[in-house]
């Protein structure tokens, strides 16, 4: 590695894209890989293996449903025999006591499970399946095992108003970690985006809440709050910066710089298949795209926030800006800001029995 | 609050160290890891559920014993005190 460029970090395991699931703001692409072109058992081993050679400390694997691959035990244990630490992303569908005693035995370190309300019929109708009952039922088996739990409640427009009732929840639970995290806007959530942004009031409250709360709970469960960007006054470091701290790894060996990089024209993505982690890290052409500043566009360019947010997200500047190395349109700096604020005054102004109505999702399908 | 001098700290589930192959040396936790140097690694280390604060700060007095004892209990105190903020020690 030459001496700018710092090593991966964290190294993001899309094993399948296989779901129970329909949520609809699903990370997912639009389009999606089938069961036949997933990687084996053999090839994830291997790059785990790279991944902790080229100095990343933890893999993340998620899906889709990491569950549904057959195989999630041998993964558990490649990965963590590779010398990293292993998260699992899940709904916690498919799981029973036996299989999660067997993750752990694996050495599972960390489970993150996700919820879709604090209530029965919103978290059903947002997953579009039958899945709340579960995810309680896992709450219960985790606490006979020794391991981290983070309770993953992801927030929009329907359920924010639950954030207390999602909270009591972790407080029964042994979670220690709880994160509310507003849905961003790509993919199936930017397709549903009229019917999950929050209204500002609901925003303002939430994260009144929030503060409160961390206060009561301090040593006891961390919160992390994510706002809805369009909201907030200056962008996030996406991804912590282009090609700066994680990989993705789709589930048929595509190494992306983040989960929605398939959408931005002109970017062709190595396969792990092909190449080792080290050596798509360093020459990959999609990684250096965006990475340093010397893509950066003014206001970026010459900011003095340029290295806290590293311009915002790339395909959200695409999406909105119809630019991809545009600064975020998010940015109160940005000259695309103007369309943001119209998509929230827009919303902000419609009456409440217009924007609570029952909404048609769009809901993400199962790869065929 | 610092920690009770006669408590025993345990790094809680899910908060580990990396091998001892591994270099440099880190405690991984949930969605981070923190890098360790040499006292805050001692420390560590003795955080197994089997040493009390108070065996800690007397081991690491020892090893800096250049150091002003005072000093040396304050920052263990303190360094064990933001660890249980960020819930990566559990004291029993």
């Amino acid at each position: 590695m030459n001496a700018e460029l710092s090593n991966p970090l964290a190294l993001i395991a899309e094993l399948t894209h296989r779901c129970p699931l329909h949520c609809v703001y699903c990370s997912n692409p639009l389009e999606m890989q089938s069961r036949q072109n997933e990687l084996s058992t053999e090839t994830w081993s291997r790059v785990f293996k790279e991944a902790a050679a080229a100095g990343v400390l933890q893999a993340d694997f998620t899906g889709g449903e990491p569950l549904a691959r057959t195989d999630i035990i041998e993964l558990v244990r490649a990965a963590r025999a590779a010398g990293l630490y292993v998260n699992l992303i899940t709904s916690g569908l498919p799981m029973d006591e036996a299989k999660l005693a067997a993750l752990v035995e694996a050495g599972l370190d960390h489970m993150q499970l996700s919820f879709q309300g604090a209530r029965e019929e919103i978290a059903n109708e947002i997953s579009g399946t039958k899945s709340h009952a579960q995810k309680l039922r896992v709450l219960e088996w985790l606490k006979l095992h020794r391991i981290a739990v983070t309770l993953n409640f992801v927030i929009h427009r329907r359920n924010i108003d639950q954030l207390e009732e999602m909270l009591a929840i972790a407080e029964s639970s042994s979670a220690t970690r709880i994160e509310f995290a507003n849905v961003q806007y790509y993919g199936w959530a930017f397709a549903n985006r009229e019917n999950l942004l929050p209204t500002r009031g609901q925003v303002n409250d939430s994260v009144e809440f929030i503060k409160r709360e961390q206060e009561r709970l301090k040593g006891k469960i961390r919160i992390e709050f994510v706002v809805p960007d369009y909201y907030a006054k200056y962008p996030k470091p996406c991804m912590g910066g282009w090609g700066r701290k994680l990989m993705l790894i789709t589930p048929s060996g595509d190494a992306l710089p983040c989960h929605a990089a398939q959408v931005i024209p002109g970017l062709t993505f190595e396969n792990v298949k092909d190449h080792s982690l080290a050596e798509i890290w360093e020459k990959s052409a999609a990684f250096q795209k965006f990475r340093g500043e010397g893509w950066m566009q003014e206001p970026c360019k010459t900011c003095d926030r340029r290295e806290q947010d590293f311009g915002g997200c790339r395909c959200q500047a695409l999406l909105l800006a119809g630019d991809v190395a545009a600064t975020d349109p998010v940015c109160s700096l940005s000259p695309m800001r103007p369309k943001v604020d119209a998509i929230l005054a827009e919303m902000n102004s419609a009456s409440t029995a217009e924007i609570f109505v029952k909404p048609a999702w769009l809901y993400r399908p199962n790869p065929v | 609050m610092p920690p009770d001098a006669n408590s025993f700290p345990r790094l809680a589930p899910g908060c580990r160290l990396n091998e001892k192959s591994q270099q440099p040396r880190m405690l991984l936790m949930p969605e981070r890891a923190l890098r360790l140097n040499g006292p805050s690694l001692e420390i560590i280390e003795r955080c197994d559920g089997k040493h009390t604060v108070q065996q800690i700060v007397v081991d690491l007095q020892k090893i800096y014993s250049k150091a002003e004892p005072q000093k040396v209990e304050s920052d263990i105190l303190g360094y064990l005190a933001l660890l249980h903020d960020q819930r990566a020690l559990d004291f029993t």
